[in-house]
């Protein structure tokens, strides 16, 4: 069917067309029905190229037909789709949550331009996923990254303003460095695709200029993925976005950096560059238990209960960057596992606290009731809401059952293969910390006195969403079919050869 | 030294753009570091691409030597990128500043310890 063979342009151009035409449009109802209809169509494309990856392997897809390394290529693989299913589906999902969501947060006569930003921001997440072309890139980069900046500054806070504003300068300078290393890339190679890259950059291996753009590139794409000293602005800027904007964010935006990260590491300077010539995996080790620690430690001591989540994810971006510092199958596998399982239960935790803060905002309790004083004995006035919360939590702990474990325990599976045992000890630790910062949100809801007993759930539109995400880290972690399928596949296309 | 000077301009603008950004507190003057710190980087693109003498790449015996056109058609792009930033970031200034009354990072630091303070009370 020819259209199927166009799946690629069709994943990042329906978004894309939908966000002009929310502006044109004007009205909220309008601009939401063609949202949210871009982001189910690309989901169904993301959903169609998977299944394709999976018949006949890697997809090349030529952009206006110029072949590459001239034209822009499209290229998708097993990690490519994994990721687009990720990014689109979650899209799908908090789209129609954040219709009753966001009439509590942002005002009514600016909704028509938060979903034109929402499209434009899944457009250039997927746009970085999908392409195959370096300065492509940037490009969709910065077209999701300028998008976020406006999401976050729509929050109600006056907080929000400058935790954008913090993010913009980050985000830019973090940037600029992508583009000074695919600057030094192209110079040196003459070509911008990837995959010609790739085979290009054989030859000049150790010359400075390709070790100075990987190192580009790692600081740059760090910044955006949050990795631990560049993380932040990531707590404010979660904190202060309207709940919607922080669970796309908390599930795609890091993730698709890491993604990034992964692609410039294995498909175009390759392991024996990355992992030999700079001592970037014991920088990159180093960096990831200080994440896992220090966040996690700081996380158990917020009264917000938002930042503490977010404090909870430069810990868990902790755990996938450890995954690929091993440099070995079981870890890249667990990175991308990873990558997929905290998606969904972070999303699933902050869409809802969403529910709680649209419930607060109901009763008139003033805009952010999320500190832990407000938040005693919810369970018994939203239990459906608290309930979410945990089990999404025992996901973050990595508890057997939940998707989380899958993730931890090819993590640990990782670490002895490499004969230390020591990293398996920090890695069952910091988890302990996770049960704290956990256990903190369990006893405030379930074992302190209510101030009234009143049964105030969120609205069912905002529930179902966000209970699709907590059933989902269940059923990802009893069936695993998907998930570690899929990163095993990928991880064994990156790296070539199983252990 | 001469050779290489387009590479140490590049380089000076790079790092005092990125020293500005870091140094300054007012919100505005750290977008113009950034600015500057962007600008460094089309630089280090357009350079080695233009020859001297050399044209657009047209086919004609007249020519013999030609400009790499593709690093140019990518800068027009990041310069394009670096106007929405900047905008995107003097706009935001302007929403601090109503909010906050101040666009000095250390009084905004200031009011955003107190809000918080208040809010853990």
């Amino acid at each position: 069917m020819s259209l199927l063979a166009h799946a690629p342009a069709l994943q990042v151009v329906l978004p894309l067309v939908s966000a002009p035409l929310a502006v044109l449009l004007r009205h909220r109802n309008a601009a939401f029905a063609v949202v949210t209809a871009g982001a189910w169509a690309a989901f169904a494309a993301a959903i169609a190229l998977w299944l394709q990856v999976g018949e006949s392997g890697v997809i090349s897809y030529h952009i206006g037909n110029w072949a590459p390394p001239w034209g822009i290529e499209y290229r998708v693989d097993r990690l490519t789709s994994f990721v687009l299913l990720l990014v689109s589906g979650m899209a799908s999902i908090v789209l129609p949550y954040s219709r009753a969501s966001i009439e509590r947060e942002i005002p009514r006569e600016l909704h028509y331009l938060y979903y034109a930003m929402f499209g434009l921001c899944l457009t250039g997440l997927l746009g970085m996923t999908i392409t195959g072309d370096a300065f492509n890139i940037f490009v969709f980069l910065e077209i999701s990254s300028l998008s976020t900046y406006v999401l976050i500054g729509l929050g109600r806070d006056r907080r929000a303003l400058s935790a954008s504003y913090r993010y913009l300068i980050m985000g830019s300078i973090g940037a600029t460095f992508i583009v000074l290393g695919i600057g030094f890339l192209y110079l040196m190679t003459g070509t911008l695709n990837l995959a010609d890259m790739a085979v290009r950059i054989r030859d000049i291996e150790s010359s400075r200029p390709v070790l100075a753009a990987l190192a580009f590139l790692t600081v740059g794409i760090s910044l955006k993925v949050a990795l631990f000293p560049l993380h932040q602005w990531l707590p404010n800027a979660y904190t202060y976005a309207p709940s919607a904007v922080t669970a796309f964010l908390a599930a795609t935006a890091t993730k698709v950096s890491v993604y990034v990260l992964i692609r410039f590491y294995f498909s175009v300077f390759g392991e024996s560059l990355v992992f030999a010539k700079l001592p970037l995996p014991e920088i990159m080790l180093l960096l990831s238990l200080l994440g896992m620690f220090a966040a996690n430690f700081i996380a158990i001591f917020q009264d917000n209960l938002k930042r503490l989540f977010a404090y909870s994810s430069v810990g868990q971006i902790g755990y996938i960057t450890l995954g690929l510092s091993f440099d070995s199958f079981n870890g890249l596998a667990a990175s991308i596992v990873h990558l997929f399982n905290h998606g969904i239960a972070k999303g699933a935790i902050f869409l809802l606290i969403g529910g709680i803060v649209a419930a607060g905002a109901k009763a008139g309790t003033g805009p952010l009731p999320l500190s832990f004083d407000r938040l005693a004995g919810l369970s018994r006035r939203m239990p459906l809401t608290c309930f979410g919360i945990v089990i999404a939590g025992l996901s973050l702990i990595g508890v057997p059952g939940t998707a989380g474990f899958v993730s931890k325990w090819y993590l640990i599976l990782a670490a002895m293969d490499k004969g230390q045992w020591w990293l398996v000890a920090a890695i069952l630790a910091s988890s302990l910390l996770a049960v704290a910062y956990v256990w903190r949100f369990v006893e405030a809801a379930y074992f302190r006195p209510a101030a009234d007993e009143v049964r105030r759930e969120a609205p069912l539109s905002m529930l179902l969403p966000a209970w699709l995400l907590v059933l989902g880290s269940i059923w990802f972690g009893l069936d695993t079919s998907v998930t570690l399928g899929s990163a095993l596949d990928a991880a064994q296309h990156l790296i070539g050869s199983k252990p | 030294m001469l050779d290489h000077f387009s590479y140490i301009i590049t380089v000076f603008l790079m790092v005092s753009g990125l020293y500005i950004v870091m140094a300054r507190g007012n919100l505005i003057k750290k977008l113009i570091g950034l600015s500057i710190f962007q600008t460094s980087v089309y630089l280090l693109y357009i350079v080695p691409a233009k020859l001297v003498g050399g044209t657009a790449p047209i086919i004609s015996p007249q020519f013999s030597v030609y400009s790499n056109p593709l690093p140019h058609v990518l800068i027009l792009t990041a310069i394009v990128v670096g106007v929405a930033t900047m905008a995107l970031g003097l706009a935001l200034a302007v929403r601090i500043r109503e909010a906050y009354g101040s666009i000095e990072e250390d009084e905004i630091t200031r009011l955003d310890n107190a809000a918080e303070q208040a809010e853990t009370r």
